[in-house]
Order: structure tokens, then sequence, then C-alpha cells
């Protein structure tokens, strides 16, 4: 039994990290419709920028976890006005083939620039070691990392649907002709969502630096399971992309638990699953579907 | 930059073979002279990663190291030598079998190659040892890991300098059993690399009087591994071993040392390289054990010989490095000794000879399957490094016979 408990707490863990980083992609979708295939390289970024801050400019964690976002911004800031913008009046597909190009773009030159064999970075003082509760334990960095998750995916949600921002950002997507006609500037909100989506990513990067191999190919995989995260959740999605976040989180620590082999395989059954019965997603608008 | 310096080189060594054929009947009649050798010159092919993730570990400065071993060669036979000029010719497979295949052809038939060394990448090396005994002519591999070379795909014109996976899981399976760690658990990821390493750490454990208790397959690749860990740590075993390689090793260690097991039970690694450590830092995996063919700074003739390497690169060297040299020096040797590059010739004086040098000690070229068997060591990853790349205390020396066991009776040379 104490296993099992083990079990699910190492799943809960992972998946309050899955939904802070599939929290970007939800809203980017959620607001502009674009799929961003670059999700994954950017989150790469945001370690890769990490580990460049500790290692040449001995800039520590705490520091990257506010800078990194910030930067991140800058980048998803230009990205939106220089090359989605111009693709948002087209077919989704073409700004979904162009956030792929991009995406080997920044992981050729990451590879470049810094090699293939990844970057070193250490675990925060204070967040080394375990907590042992009985004889069940979790890294103390894991709780962290997914309570820090847990708390950003709320404040979000909370600005989305709870303040005048969150407000005339919504209008503006969803009705963008009427709220264009109440006096409010709706191209003006298209650049810094898609720069708050891009600067999730990145966060998501430095919350992943201290536990995973810092490398261009990071986010290569790593997209793959957030994608099945925001499907199961409901495209565009927060609230499901959190809840999706820890289901995935669970249904991978049992599949590795009874059935190792399984392990990745077991989400993607979920996924086509959840699909199957509710093509938009367990929170999706039907129109999304 | 680099390719045009060859050419540079190509160029003049061309017009200075020129020279020298022109000369050759003036100078009087000699035994060793360049008429022996084919085209007149001595052309020693590097065909590895330039590019990739084996770039670091051997990569462009193994050239450096082959230049060290001509400059040696030169130096100790002087007028005497039979190749005066020695050429160095070098391409990037990219990891990619394919290409490795055609510029294996393009180096023996174009740029007229005596021998091609190096290789890294299983598929990749298997690809040029058909290659070689096509066009029978000369393959030293040192960077790729598959006992096949040795074994099924074995060849008169193939010999594997440095090191194979069977070395590394007796090394490192067998010295930690004997040393007390009977008790194992196994994660290896889902391919045939790490179905492989499973299979033959699990029978190197078995045989030193060890128990394997569980074998997991992780899928590959995999970022999450704290659910494997847990479950590798069930069964209180001594050992676990991770039989992972490039990210999924980094995860797996990042993520083992945020575990409880840190510190209680003993990590074993697969297959891991000192550019390995150099990129994550000595504190992640600190007190981690794995079988190196060889260290720089284990006595004072490899620290010596590091020291010349790091004049000329400004970094250590890796075993890969040291294996090049040690393959191109003796290469070299033997078309001395045989007087001639001729494959099957040099071939001959290789074949069955002892060697103690920089990099093999008690070392001897096998003849019945051209495995170049060696000592290797039992090597432990250091908690502080005193300098950059000073990382590995040398827990035990591996002795040759007991490293490599008996000839892969899958061989025959035909």
């Amino acid at each position: 039994m104490s296993e099992f408990i083990q079990y699910t707490l190492q799943g809960l863990a992972a998946g309050g990290f899955y939904a802070l980083s599939a929290l970007g992609l939800a809203v980017i979708f959620g607001v502009l419709g674009v799929v961003n295939f670059s999700h994954g390289a950017c989150y790469m970024l945001g370690a890769v920028i990490s580990a460049v801050l500790l290692g040449e400019l001995h800039v520590g964690f705490w520091v990257a976890l506010v800078v990194v976002p910030i930067l991140m911004f800058a980048f998803g800031v230009l990205m939106e006005r220089l090359l989605v913008r111009w693709l948002l009046a087209l077919d989704p597909l073409y700004n979904f083939l162009l956030t792929f190009g991009l995406t080997l773009v920044l992981v050729e030159a990451v590879k470049q620039r810094y090699g293939v064999s990844g970057l070193p970075y250490e675990v925060p003082a204070g967040l080394g070691g375990q907590v042992t509760v009985g004889s069940v334990n979790l890294s103390t960095y894991a709780i962290f990392a997914c309570l820090f998750s847990v708390v950003v995916c709320v404040a979000v949600g909370l600005l989305l649907t709870k303040t005048r921002i969150g407000m005339i950002v919504r209008a503006s997507t969803e009705a963008p002709e009427r709220t264009r006609a109440l006096g409010i500037n709706v191209g003006r909100w298209v650049t810094p969502v898609f720069g708050f989506g891009i600067a999730l990513a990145g966060l998501a990067g430095v919350l992943a630096a201290p536990t995973r191999a810092i490398t261009a190919e990071m986010g290569s995989n790593f997209i793959i399971i957030l994608f099945a995260v925001v499907v199961i959740g409901g495209l565009g999605s927060i609230l499901g992309a959190v809840v999706a976040g820890f289901l995935v989180g669970l249904v991978e620590a049992y599949g590795i638990a009874y059935a190792p082999t399984y392990a990745q395989i077991v989400i993607f059954v979920l996924m086509a699953l959840v699909v199957l019965v509710r093509p938009s997603g367990l929170f999706g608008r039907e129109e999304v579907a | 930059m680099r390719s045009r310096t060859v050419q540079g080189t190509v160029a003049i060594a061309a017009t200075a073979s020129l020279a020298l054929a022109a000369c050759g009947g003036a100078g009087g009649p000699q035994s060793s002279g360049s008429s022996k050798l084919t085209d007149d010159k001595v052309v020693i092919g590097l065909l590895n990663d330039q590019s990739g993730v084996y770039k670091d570990l051997s990569g462009p400065n193994s050239a450096v190291a082959i230049q060290m071993a001509i400059d040696d060669y030169k130096a100790k036979y002087g007028d005497k030598a039979v190749a005066k000029d020695i050429e160095i010719v070098q391409a990037d497979h990219q990891n990619k079998a394919d290409i490795a295949n055609s510029k294996a052809q393009e180096m023996y038939d174009r740029q007229k190659a005596d021998v091609i060394l190096d290789v890294p990448n299983s598929a990749a090396a298997l690809a040029v040892a058909t290659q070689a005994k096509n066009k029978k002519k000369l393959y030293i591999n040192i960077g790729a890991g598959t006992t096949a070379l040795t074994g099924a795909s074995c060849n008169k014109y193939t010999f594997h300098w440095a090191y194979n996976t069977g070395v590394l899981a007796r090394g490192t399976a067998g010295a930690i059993t004997k040393a007390g760690g009977t008790r194992w658990n196994i994660v290896y990821p889902d391919y045939a690399f790490g179905q492989d390493m499973n299979k033959s750490f699990t029978k190197e454990v078995t045989a030193a009087g060890g128990t394997v208790g569980q074998s997991i397959a992780s899928p590959f690749p995999s970022d999450n591994f704290a659910t494997f860990i847990t479950k590798a740590g069930e069964g209180n075993p001594k050992v676990i071993g991770s039989m992972h390689a490039g990210g999924d090793l980094i995860n797996f260690v990042k993520q083992f040392n945020q575990s409880p097991l840190k510190g209680k039970v003993t990590l074993a690694v697969g297959l891991m390289f000192i550019t390995d450590i150099h990129s994550l830092g000595v504190d992640q995996f600190a007190g981690t054990q794995f079988t190196d063919p060889w260290y720089w700074n284990f006595d004072a003739q490899n620290k010596a010989w590091a020291d010349r390497f790091k004049a000329k690169t400004n970094t250590r060297p890796s075993f890969a490095h040291a294996a090049n040299y040690s393959a191109a020096l003796n290469y070299l040797e033997a078309v001395q000794a045989a007087g001639t590059d001729n494959a099957d010739a040099v071939a001959a004086q290789l074949e069955g000879k002892k060697i103690n040098d920089v990099f093999l000690r008690n070392g001897e070229v096998r003849k019945a399957d051209h495995a170049v068997i060696h000592d290797v060591y039992l090597a432990k990853v250091k908690s502080k490094a005193p300098e950059d790349w000073d990382y590995e205390d040398i827990v035990k020396t591996i002795p040759a016979a007991e490293a490599y066991g008996a000839p892969n009776p899958a061989c025959s040379m035909g």
C-alpha cells in the first residue's frame, strides 16, 4: 500500500510540472488559435538560458526564475511581431508549420553554440534532499516544483477569468469585431498574450533545469507529452490543462510501476479514449473540436 | 577551415612526393625506399563524428593525436623511415551508417587511404568493416562498442583497438559484484543497445556470483525517471545499474541524486565517458562506478602524454584520443617492420603482436578475432575535481584476459 501511495505522490509531483508546461500551449491556442509547435523548443531555451546564466554569469536559480520568463516574453513578442502575426489570417496549419520550422532552427542553433553533451546545473540550495513521511518519500525539489506550478496555474487562471485584462483578452478573441466596436484595440492584446505563453514555456524550462538533462533535444520528446496533455484537457482550456497534467502524471507513474515498458504508451491510450468519448477534450469548448 | 588545411596538406604532400619520386633514382638503392609504398605515401583516414554527440569524445582532436603519432614515428626512424610521406585525411560520418559507408569508400578509393581509424557508433562501424573487407584495406576501430566487430562481422582487415560492450559489462558488473555489490536491479532503455547491455550485465553479475532482482525497461527517450528509480530501489538492492546513454543517462543520474537511494545504493553506469562527467560536473556523478579503457591521470606515462596533448589542444585527452594515437603509431611501426604499406603484410605484422605503450598495457593484438586486448580500469568519479578533467579515481586495474574473456567463437576470419 505504501508503494501505491509513493507512486501516486510521484505522479502528482510530475503532473504539476506537466500542467505548468502545458499551460502556455493552452493559453496561446485559447487566445490566438495558434498551435505552437515551438513550445518544446522555448521550454528548452528556458533551461539552456538558466544554465548559461549560472555557468557564465553566476546568476542562480531564484534570479533565473524571474529573469528567464522576462527574456522569453521578449522573445515571444519578437516571434509574434516578426513571424506568427502574418499567418494568423490563414489556415492554422500555416502557423503550425512555421513554429515547427522555428523549432528546428532553435534546436540546431543551440547545438551549434553549446554542443550536444548537455549543460551542468545544480539543485538550488535548500531544495536538495528528500521529505520522508513513514515509508513514503519525495524529493524536496519535486515538491517545490509541483507547488510552484500549481500556484502559477491558479494565478494565470484567475488573471484570465477574474480581472479586467483577462476579460479584454477573452473578449478580443471570442468576438473581435464587437470588442473593437466598444473602443478596444484588439490587435494590441494579441502580441503580449503570445509573449506570455512563451514566457510560461521558459518558466517551465527553468523549473526543469535542476532535475532534467539540459540539451538541445530536451524539448523534442517533451512537446509530444504536452500535446497529449492539452488534447486530453481540451485545447485552449486552462482548467483542462491543469487537470490533464495531473492525470497524465498519475497515469505515467502507475504505468511505470505496473507496466514499465508501456509507461508512455498508456498516456496516448488515455488520449485516444478521451478523444473518442469527448472529441473536444475533458474541458474543451465544443467549437474547438 | 580544417578541411582547407587538409587540402593544403594534400597539395603540399602531393608535390613533395612527386619531388621525392623524381629524386628517388638519384638517391641510390635503399631497401626502405618509397617505391614500396602504394602511391609513394601512407594515407591515414580518420572517419568519426565531428559535429554530433561523440565530437568531444573523439572528433577533430583525434587528428591531433594521430599527428602526434606521425611525429613520434618520424622522430624515431628519421632517414630510415619506410613511410616518409604520411598524410591524414578526415571526414565526418554524422553518426549515420550510410554516410560512413560512402565516406569509407571515398577514402579507400579516391583519397587512397591505407587505413581508416576510429569510427564511433556501432552501425557506422560495421558498415566500414564491410568496406574494409571488400576493398582489402586496413581498418582499426576505436570509438564503437559493438562486439560484432570481433564476432560475427570480424574480418582479416578489421582490428578493434580500445574496448567493447562485453568489456564494459565484465569490468563494471564483474568488479562491483565481486567487491560485495551482489544484489542488482537494472534499468535499461528499451532499444537494441539497452537490451544488449542488460543481457551482458545480467550475465556478468550472475557469473560473478550476484543476482539481478529486476530488469526494468524504460521507454526511449524518457525525461521522468523518478518512479523508475523508486521501482529499482525495491527489493533492497545493493547496486542499481543504469544502462542509459546521453540525455537519458543525465536525466537518470540527476533524478537518482534527488532520491533517497543516493548514498545508500551504489549507482553503476553501463556506458559512460569522461566527456559526460565534464559536461555535467563531478558532483552529479560523484561516486558512480564505470569501466574506463584508459585514464589520462592514471600514471606518469599517461600524464606526460596528456601534457603534450594539452599543449596542442588546450584540453585533456579522452581514452579515444590516446587509442587513436596508439593505433596510428602501431600501424606505422607495422609498416616499418613490413617495409611496405600492403594491407596483408601490415596485418601479418600486427597479428599476435604484444604491445606496451601509453594506451595499451599488457596489450596484445589477438590473432583469433583481431580484438586488441589490454588492461582496463574500474573508475569511480571523484567528489571534487582538483583540476578540470581530473575526475576519476582508478579503483582497480582489470587484467586484459579477465576484461576481454575468450575470443568470440562467432568470428571466422575466412
